[in-house]
Parts: structure tokens; sequence; C-alpha cells
């Protein structure tokens, strides 16, 4: 997904790092298939997301030279046009597609604007505006990570049925995560979690988002 | 055997350190379990941080700690299997919350698909972007 961007600007001491929240077997193919130059790391437990207070995929966090966040967890190019999709024909409106095409590509600019820039990059936060943006994780949800630990433990060993209880009470305790929920989810041929019971809970969203639109600011002539 | 979970620690332990909702280690375990030293003072992590533990709880036997107890009275999870053979103790939200409160990135070690690890703090001197991604 990164691999242009990764291209472009590797000499200038930039790292993508991939972090899937997958089993390895359900990574392997998409990273044989995209042989990315880049790290790939396989995250079976949701460590990053449990350190970071991650919930969905793909979320991005920018780190400087110095190991701080420039950019606390956001979404990372991607919208809320899927739920247009028709879920009969899986065909996506044409409009739905541009629009996809203008938010990846707004974001991936304002991540290369920073490697070109860095600090004075008009999307690096300062600290001040990185720490208002950041959202801190509260008691139910480091629960719901130990719960979520347990239970891929569990899937491990074999125990699925029990592993299945818990994955639920960390869903039930983390309900915004889909990290959590679609990980437990049933997948479908394809390896997705975007059956019938998906859909039913991304319309119990109603007007609130699934995608929280990253706040990028667009770079114009006069930015310094 | 008993399976302590903690972070990214993974510690078998004899039989005889669960019991009920209990979890009796000796210091040596305490730490190889999670990285903390049981000191009189209390729970302690490097030379900086010490979280006093109450000495008239019923939280010490001996040589041995109700690191579960201990774990719970500091406000962090502890969550195990019916059997009470995998033991998980969470890291608390405080804790989270302090760590990226501080705006430097948490360190953490992860495989790639060769199974080699990729450290993040080993990328200092690079602008990082982690991104994350599933198959689902």
């Amino acid at each position: 997904m990164w691999q242009s961007l990764f291209d472009e600007l590797k000499d200038r001491d930039f790292i993508v790092l991939a972090v899937a929240l997958d089993e390895p077997e359900a990574a392997r193919p998409w990273i044989e298939a995209a042989k990315p130059a880049y790290p790939c790391l396989i995250d079976r437990t949701h460590h990053v997301a449990d350190l970071f207070n991650l919930v969905n995929v793909p979320q991005a966090v920018w780190i400087d030279e110095g190991g701080r966040i420039v950019r606390p967890p956001e979404i990372a190019g991607s919208n809320d046009g899927f739920r247009r999709v028709d879920r009969t024909t899986g065909v996506v409106p044409e409009e739905v597609l541009e629009d996809r095409q203008r938010v990846k590509a707004q974001y991936m600019d304002a991540v290369r604007d920073w490697v070109l820039r860095g600090a004075a990059s008009a999307n690096a936060l300062d600290a001040t505006q990185a720490a208002t943006r950041l959202a801190l994780p509260q008691a139910e949800q480091a629960e719901a990570h130990a719960r979520f630990r347990l239970g891929v433990h569990l899937l491990q060993e074999g125990q699925s049925e029990e592993a299945a209880t818990h994955l639920a009470e960390a869903a039930r305790l983390h309900p915004a995560s889909w990290a959590i929920w679609r990980r437990a989810a049933q997948k479908d041929h394809r390896g997705l979690a975007s059956g019938p019971a998906f859909w039913a809970r991304v319309d119990a969203l109603r007007e609130r988002r699934y995608y929280e639109p990253a706040q990028i600011v667009e770079r114009t002539e006069s930015s310094s | 055997m008993i399976t302590v979970l903690h972070e990214q620690r993974r510690t078998e332990c004899p039989d005889r350190t669960a019991d009920g909702d209990s979890l009796w280690l000796d210091r040596q375990a305490v730490e190889q379990a999670t990285g903390w030293n049981w000191k009189p003072e209390g729970l302690c992590h490097g030379d900086e941080v010490c979280v006093p533990l109450p000495r008239d709880a019923g939280m010490m036997r001996g040589d041995r700690l109700d690191l579960a107890a201990a774990w719970r009275r500091s406000g962090q999870p502890v969550v195990h299997d019916a059997a009470a053979r995998v033991w998980v103790l969470g890291t608390g939200a405080a804790q989270r919350s302090a760590a990226l409160a501080s705006l430097q990135a948490p360190d953490f070690a992860l495989p790639d698909l060769d199974g080699r690890l990729h450290r993040l703090s080993a990328y200092r001197g690079h602008k990082v972007f982690l991104a994350t991604w599933a198959s689902w």
C-alpha cells in the first residue's frame, strides 16, 4: 500500500513499518504478492494496538528521528465510502472510487511533505498539538487487550471454544476496536470479516464514522 | 505448567504457582515474568518507579508474592482462562496513557515473516511511518 511512497523517499532516512494485526499465515499471501521493500511485521497479539491505542486498519503514526510521535494514531488515507457499496453486486459508485483516490493521495502527499520538510511541514504537529490529538486508553480498553491476548493464546493452543468467549469479552469491553472484533469474527473464503454480522455492526454506527478522517491540512503555495 | 503472559514475555511456572485468583511467585519469578523487581519498597522498575505494596493484605506468604493481587491492587488487569493455567498480566490504562502522553513512541519488537525481529528504536535517525493493516 505504501510501496510507491517508500520508493520515492527511502533515501531520505524514511522507513515504513507495516504492522499486520494478524496471524502470520493470514498475512503471508498479501506480503508475498506485494513484496514490499520495507519491513512487514506480524503482530498476532495486537501488542502495538495495545501500546498506541489503535482500533482499526489502516491507522498510521508518524514518528520522528528522535522517536517522538509527530502525528498520533489516525486513519491513513481511507474513508467511509465503502459503506456505499452495493451489498448484492459488490459495485462501488464511481464517485466513491474517485473520492477514495483523492483521500489517499491527499494523505500520501502529507506524508511526503513531512519527509521532505520535517517539522516545518504543515501536517507535522508540534508537541502541544500532538498531545491534544492523542486518544488515551481507559481501564476497560486495557482489560480488553489483556482478554484479547488470552483469547489469541488459547486459539494457538487449540482451545477455540474458550478462546471465543475471551475474544467476545474483549470486543464487549472495547466496542470501538474494529481490530478486536474483526479478528475474532467469522471470515469468508477470502479471509475477510465482511459478512452480515460486519454490516450489521457498521449499520449500528448510524451517523458515526467507521473511519474518522485524519485532520490533514491541504498545503497551499503560501505555506512555509 | 502455568503460563504467565506480560507484554511480550511468556514465562512458564510450576503448577503450584496458581491458586484460585492468586498467582504466587518468588522474587526471581516475579522479575522473570514481568521485568519488575519485588523489593521491600514494593514492586520496582529500574531505579525510579516503585509501586508500594500493602503489608497486611495477605499478599505475601514467606518468600512469595501474590503477583495477581499486587497487579490488581495497582489498577492493572489480570485475566486467566477457566482452568487458571494461562494468565495475562495486562498493562494498565494509566501506564499506557502516561507513556503515550510523553510523546515518545513506546518501543516494541515484532517479527517479520522470516522470524527476524525488528525493533522500533533501531530506526532512530529515521522518520518512521508506522502503519497497520490486516487481511480481515
